[in-house]
């Protein structure tokens, strides 16, 4: 079922801020908000749960531990013994040392690279993938609110107007 | 205006009386002769009655063995002797960094013109009021050294100098009269530039315009170029000179990442006893979020240097390089390692979440875990070189800190009655109160 969406548009983060919480105190359920770019506090002011980002980041930060310190095993313990610093000792833990800038790069490199991977895939985002953004303007110098209509049609006008909205649009989605 | 409480001050006179004594029972304990010398290291245990029975094997070496045990009898006594001198030496050091540490936060805020920091300026400039005193006893401490009170550097005996080509070559340098000389040019600078900065910041308080500001900005600018120069020196003489056969290039970083991050702990501990008394309204969470940050980032920071400094000097196993660090894990095998555990890993895991740096009483725990640590890697810095295989942390060490600890409650809590808590007319205090992450 096309369910039917208003649309306002905003010129100024200030006043978007402050649109998003009248709209909130209303108990109104914001479905979006578009951004040229990322607007400090938005999240809070909607609503929105907080980021587990940091959690995944951890996580693959420590896979990159564990990679490094098999892998640097592999390498220059069991596979081809090597002799480090004249102290051929040839025990991962003596030669530790040697592999410490390695094993703190690679948990920079996983928890870097995964992290943004996976923001990708959360985001639904992809190569050559088509924009959602439903007015261009919002790539360039407009706010855009998404509002879901329940047959309150008016009173969601009459609101967003009084917030400083420069323009309402209807559509159906 | 803060009242500095009874309690409180009681405390500190207490904590100065309990560290005179125990620093006095180490003065009185420590051995006069090598009888007594020998007679307290034999009360520890027969590790060293063994090796002798040894040498004592070898007949033709008979000769040559007892005068190396004279001489390692008399080394033995001079570390005896060392210990109290070098307990009292590495707490006057701590707490005179951590006064240090905070000045040069508290410029880097100025020279910054940081909008977030205005509201802990008096913080700060109460705990650097420790410099005074503490800058000064250290002097005193040097001055004693140079004058043959004690062994703690090897380097000021005439004896060993004459017999050693590279301290001879260093001895430009490395001579009493011109280490005192930079010593008291390294104080007299810091301490000028905190009296001055502080007669302006509290000057600012009642102008009516913002050329107080505008000063202090340029001189903590000036006094930042100083400050990096006369620290690095001063690793150079205060702590890495111990052993003067050794040197690190990135030492005197390495000792500042511990005395920035030691006075920015002190900072934030220092905020929150405050704001648990009912002073300092404005200081909000997040206020003791940045500072955990910087807690936690200097943590790494530090580490980073630590590790650096060992990396380099384990991998290429240079003989005389390496030899610090041989030291250092033979005979100082838990407090070398376990003070990575307690700067490292502690505050990296109990930090990392943002959260958690907002919840006071965690980041206490942490910063009290952070100051012990850096306790022991100034501990880790003096110790081998002066009281080698017989250092123990005991009434004179603990004696120490605990008088030190008073005298820096007194003057610090003293300092911070002198003026409002909160500046009034920084031109960034508004910025300050709305500061929230």
């Amino acid at each position: 079922m096309a369910s039917k969406v208003i649309h306002a548009f905003y010129n100024d983060d200030d006043v978007l801020m402050h649109a998003v919480k009248k709209v909130k105190a209303a108990k109104h359920h914001i479905e979006e908000v578009y951004c040229p770019f990322p607007v400090h506090g938005l999240d809070k002011a909607m609503g929105l749960a907080p980021t587990r980002i940091a959690i995944t980041s951890f996580m693959y930060g420590c896979v990159g531990l564990t990679v490094a310190i098999v892998m640097m095993n592999f390498i220059m313990i069991q596979d081809w013994p090597q002799d480090i610093g004249g102290k051929p000792s040839f025990s991962y833990l003596e030669n530790m040392p040697a592999f410490v800038p390695i094993m703190f790069e690679l948990t920079v490199f996983f928890a870097a690279h995964l992290m943004v991977i996976t923001f990708y895939l959360r985001s639904r985002l992809w190569p050559f993938k088509e924009a959602e953004n439903p007015d261009v303007r919002t790539t360039d110098d407009h706010f855009l609110m998404e509002i879901e209509i329940h047959d309150n049609e008016q009173e969601l006008m009459d609101l967003l107007m009084d917030t400083g909205a420069v323009e309402i649009n209807i559509t159906e989605k | 205006m803060y009242t500095f409480s009874n309690r409180l001050k009681i405390a500190s006179f207490i904590l100065m009386a309990v560290g005179v004594l125990g620093i006095g029972i180490g003065f009185m304990a420590a051995p006069s002769t090598v009888e007594e010398a020998k007679a307290i290291v034999a009360g520890h245990g027969d590790g060293h009655g063994d090796a002798h029975a040894v040498t004592e094997g070898h007949g033709a070496e008979m000769e040559h063995g007892e005068a190396h045990d004279a001489s390692h009898d008399e080394h033995l006594l001079h570390q005896l002797q060392n210990k109290p001198w070098a307990s009292l030496y590495v707490a006057a050091l701590f707490f005179m960094m951590i006064a240090l540490g905070t000045l040069a936060f508290y410029a880097v805020q100025r020279a910054a013109q940081a909008g977030w920091s205005p509201l802990l300026f008096r913080v700060m400039e109460g705990i650097t009021a420790y410099l005074v005193p503490g800058g000064i006893i250290v002097l005193v401490i040097l001055a004693l050294s140079v004058a043959h009170m004690n062994h703690l550097f090897v380097w000021m005996d005439p004896e060993v100098v004459a017999h050693d080509a590279l301290l001879q070559g260093k001895s430009g340098y490395l001579n009493g009269t011109f280490f005192l000389i930079r010593a008291a040019v390294f104080l007299g600078g810091w301490i000028l530039y905190r009296e001055y900065s502080r007669k302006l910041s509290l000057a600012q308080d009642e102008s009516n315009d913002d050329s107080n500001f505008k000063l202090n900005f340029r001189i903590s600018a000036g006094f930042l170029v100083f400050y990096l120069i006369t620290e690095s020196m001063m690793s150079w003489d205060w702590i890495m000179s111990v052993d003067p056969h050794w040197f690190s290039t990135l030492f005197g970083w390495y000792i500042f990442a511990s005395m920035f991050l030691m006075g920015i702990t002190v900072i934030a501990l220092i905020t929150i006893y405050l704001k648990f008394k009912g002073y300092l309204k404005d200081v909000n969470d997040s206020h003791i979020h940045d500072l955990a940050k910087f807690m936690f980032g200097m943590s790494i920071f530090w580490t980073y240097l630590w590790f650096s400094q060992f990396m380099l000097i384990w991998y290429s196993n240079i003989p005389e390089e390496v030899t610090y660090f041989v030291t250092r894990i033979a005979d100082f095998n838990l407090p070398f390692f376990g003070m990575v555990a307690m700067n490292f890993l502690f505050p990296v895991l109990l930090l990392m979440n943002s959260d958690f740096k907002r919840v006071n009483w965690f980041v206490v725990m942490t910063g009290i875990v952070i100051l012990v640590g850096h306790y022991l890697n100034i501990y880790v810095a003096i110790m081998p070189a002066t009281v080698g295989d017989q250092w123990f942390i005991g009434i004179p060490e603990i004696g120490s800190i605990l008088f030190f600890a008073g005298l820096f409650i007194f003057f610090v809590f003293r300092a911070l009655t002198k003026a409002p808590l909160q500046p009034k007319r920084n031109p960034f205090i508004e910025e300050s109160k709305h500061f929230h992450y």
